[in-house]
């Protein structure tokens, strides 16, 4: 569904990124696992056009849009969920969920049922200014946000950051419940352990190159992932 | 017990006394008040402009001032070849017009630069604004036409007007009604107010923010025309750096509301009129500037975010 060649990013005068290439098949949950500064977020952010590659090719569903403007990319129905959740304070629960949905001119009453199914507290809550929600909640509405632009794939920026481990234990069951759904889903993660028994397949970043790939379950059992990202 | 009585009836005739004053300040200062109030709707609807401009790129745009200046050119020389019915809307969808070009020409390839590039591009618009005005004109006061209906004169009890006067301030608040609508009901208002949180993110829901900050261009320039066309039909003539004050003024008011903030913007214009022509009612005509300016270092000093502005903004 996605599939990223060679790809090579600069950021901040360095080169962030230097020459990844990872596929993400339909259907599928993938997970990039690295530490600070490995190019995780970097990639993802290239993915949608926040940051210029340098050079490399990034494909979805046979479509070049290497490069492509964010609206446009968007509107081919990737949608990411940014590090640090990034709500819009001042717009209430439900603005926020509406301004997920902007490209589309089509009724909302279908979408804004189903996240709120996912997320009840959302829906309690819809008429407060998404700048008042406690963080776990913030982290729901961004994934809500995301989902009302009804992508094929969403990526999602560190989601269990910041969060307690309890909250982040629902953000992993909402993960595999929207997969469930039928949503592509491609995540990066500190918490490797989570990511890990969460997806189909993963891929660990260092300083900018893929150096390992498997299974989910293959890279758990890993003794180099282990030592380094699961603290055994 | 026993002095009761003198005491409650000399109260009942000082109060009698002080109405009798009261109602003496009031007919000597109507004038006064009313131009106030007009003149403080026609800085309101210039500060809009600067306040919705900074909620939303963090740029003061010196150069709208100017122009304000340009639309009441436009209506001059428009003026002289067609008839009011073309005019009015002619002098509206070129100021906005104007607006735009300024916006796309002169801010947007300046989108990932130092806030103090964009700043400097502004002031160097106002200039060209100023410099071309002057060419136009070949530096000769032109005079502004009176506009039928509002140049007339109307009376309101002790008072003699014209009729402006009440139309302003009626106008000024139906359109920040309008706008308010527009900004807290309307998808556009919806993704204004998303990119005045954050660009990036903004981004990310696919709102095209070139667009959203040209409808803030737009929205800012068609006020500050309706504005020129009020604040000069009060006066004889027009000069290319007539947009000056009027500006400067607005942006102090902007200041004062808590700049970022449209109702604070509209209360801090108001205010300002109101206090510059009852100082000039009391006959200090002189001071009604310097206490505009005055006022703008008074709440720098005191509360540089302004009556209603964000807590944490960062200052320019």
């Amino acid at each position: 569904m996605l599939k990223v060649t060679d790809l090579k990013v600069n950021y901040g005068g360095i080169e962030a990124v230097k020459g990844i290439s990872f596929e993400v098949p339909e259907k599928s949950i993938v997970t990039l696992i690295g530490a600070n500064g490995a190019g995780k977020s970097t990639t993802l952010r290239s993915i949608v056009s926040l940051e210029k590659p340098a050079s490399g090719k990034i494909e979805f569903l046979g479509e070049n849009i290497t490069g492509k403007d964010t609206d446009y990319i968007v509107s081919r129905g990737i949608t990411l969920v940014p590090e640090g959740r990034k709500i819009f304070p001042d717009l209430t629960v439900l603005e926020n969920l509406k301004i997920g949905a902007y490209m589309r001119k089509d009724n909302l009453t279908d979408d804004l049922n189903w996240v709120y199914d996912l997320f009840p507290r959302l829906k309690e809550r819809h008429w407060q200014p998404g700048g008042t929600l406690s963080g776990g909640e913030q982290q729901m509405l961004a994934v809500a946000r995301a989902l009302m632009s009804r992508p094929k794939l969403i990526m999602m920026d560190e989601p269990s950051l910041g969060l307690a481990p309890l909250i982040v234990k629902g953000i992993f069951d909402i993960i595999r419940e929207i997969h469930k759904q039928g949503v592509t889903i491609l995540l990066i993660e500190q918490n490797a352990n989570m990511a890990l028994r969460t997806a189909d397949i993963g891929y660990v970043i260092e300083t900018g190159r893929i150096t390992m790939t498997g299974s989910g379950q293959e890279l758990l059992a890993n003794e180099r992932v282990r030592q380094a990202y699961l603290g055994k | 017990m026993v002095l009761q009585p003198p005491n409650f009836l000399s109260a009942q005739a000082r109060t009698f006394d002080e109405r009798k004053v009261s109602m003496d300040f009031i007919s000597k200062n109507l004038p006064y008040l009313l131009a106030g109030i007009s003149v403080g709707g026609q800085y309101a609807l210039i500060a809009i402009g600067y306040t919705m401009v900074y909620g939303i790129l963090r740029l003061i745009n010196f150069a709208h001032g100017d122009i304000f200046m340009v639309a009441a050119l436009v209506m001059v020389y428009a003026s002289a070849s067609f008839p009011l019915y073309v005019t009015i809307p002619l002098v509206l969808v070129s100021t906005v017009l104007i607006g735009f070009v300024v916006e796309r020409v002169a801010y947007k390839p300046l989108r990932d630069a130092p806030r103090m590039s964009i700043m400097i591009s502004a002031i160097g618009v106002s200039y060209l604004l100023q410099n071309l005005a002057l060419y136009v004109t070949g530096g000769l006061a032109q005079i502004y036409p009176a506009i039928p209906l509002i140049s007339n004169s109307v009376s309101i009890g002790p008072a003699t007007t014209k009729v402006v006067t009440i139309v302003t301030p009626v106008l000024t608040v139906l359109l920040v009604i309008l706008l308010m609508w527009l900004i807290n009901h309307t998808k556009i208002g919806m993704a204004m107010r998303a990119v005045a949180n954050d660009f990036e993110t903004s981004r990310l829901m696919g709102v095209k923010i070139n667009s959203v900050i040209s409808m803030t261009f737009i929205i800012g320039s068609f006020l500050a025309a309706v504005g020129s066309m009020l604040y000069f039909t009060n006066y004889a003539s027009v000069v290319p750096t007539s947009g000056a004050m009027p500006g400067l003024k607005a942006f102090v008011a902007a200041v004062f509301g808590g700049i970022g903030s449209i109702p604070g913007a509209v209360i801090g214009a108001f205010i300002i009129g109101i206090c510059e022509n009852i100082i000039k009612g009391l006959g200090w005509t002189t001071f009604s500037d310097a206490f505009t300016f005055a006022l703008l270092i008074v709440i720098l000093i005191v509360k540089p975010t302004g009556l209603f502005g964000e807590r944490a903004t960062d200052k320019v």
